[in-house]
């Protein structure tokens, strides 16, 4: 169990520092995925099991590949986002150093030395986690799924682009029109000659 | 024994990494949404951590809905990428003054 988890942060921590070193973009989402992979082990490790699956399949699944689409998609130039890559890193380090000094002396003391007290249940995690997020937890649910439905137009609305070619009729040009663009008046001689004869 | 300090400590750690990746990583959006994404995982390993110690399922609640405002805010951000690379024929932070703020 503890060399589990030794391995798997490890794997998580390495793999985070490549993620964000990384010069190709694509590497970095990849490097993403085996993190966020290594990460669902450690889930797993503290019996989150639905959560752990959830994270491979929407993050895993859908997320990265939407990022590794985006990537693939565009077409970055390299060489100018690389320009003074490691300009920050002395004060990136300074700030990392003393939140991580911070964090350790806090997270270190005995009040979070507790040892695992899991209780083991007759229901499953998920059946236990579907049993309070539909009952305790249902408001927040469903206004998740309207943030769902929300990103999902926003989505949508930020990347159509209006069909251009087709026929239609324009509105403001219809309602602004006067009687001189739509009638002509046409001076011709008169006929009674004709009917003299 | 993995005691809870441990699991702690880690998401520290990862997020500090998500620290650094924003600090160096300031002209590549997308590296920098990745980064993001580091540091929402460490917040939410906290909360599974927490969830386990103290025998209570509510923390993994949270991380569900964590997950699911994450999904949606890359799914915007990359939206927004893509549209600014379609204005700009590049995606460097550098060349993002149009607004002159």
């Amino acid at each position: 169990m503890e060399t589990v988890f030794y391995i798997l942060s490890s794997v998580l921590l390495v793999s985070a520092i490549k993620v964000i070193t990384s010069k190709n973009p694509v590497f970095s989402a990849l490097y993403l995925v085996l993190s966020f992979f290594s990460a669902a082990g450690i889930w797993l490790l503290l019996q989150a099991e639905f959560l752990a699956i959830a994270l491979v399949l929407v993050y895993v699944g859908a997320v990265m590949v939407l990022f590794l689409f985006v990537v693939m998609m565009l077409d970055i130039n390299l060489e100018k986002i690389k320009e003074g890559f490691w300009n920050y890193f002395p004060m990136a380090i300074f700030v990392a150093i003393v939140m991580l000094v911070e964090m350790i002396l806090v997270l270190n003391n005995n009040y979070f030395q507790e040892t695992s007290n899991a209780v083991y249940t007759s229901i499953s995690n998920t059946e236990a986690l579907g049993l309070v997020l539909y009952s305790d937890y249902i408001l927040p649910f469903e206004v998740a799924s309207i943030i769902l439905l929300v990103a999902i137009i926003a989505a949508i609305a930020l990347t159509l682009r209006g069909v251009k070619n087709h026929k239609g009729i324009n509105p403001a040009s219809q309602v602004s029109v006067t009687k001189k663009d739509r009638l002509r008046m046409v001076d011709m001689k008169s006929t009674t000659k004709l009917r003299g004869k | 024994m993995i005691t809870l300090s441990s699991y702690l400590i880690l998401a520290a750690l990862l997020f500090l990494i998500g620290v650094v990746g924003i600090f160096l990583n300031r002209k590549n959006i997308i590296t920098l949404l990745m980064a993001i994404e580091l540091m929402l995982l460490a917040v939410n390993i906290n909360f599974i951590a927490f969830s386990h110690y103290l025998g209570d399922i509510a923390g993994q609640v949270f991380v569900f809905f964590i997950l699911t405002v994450a999904a949606a805010e890359s799914a915007i951000g990359l939206a927004i990428i893509i549209l600014v690379f379609r204005n700009n024929q590049s995606i460097n932070i550098d060349e993002l003054d149009k607004l002159k703020g």
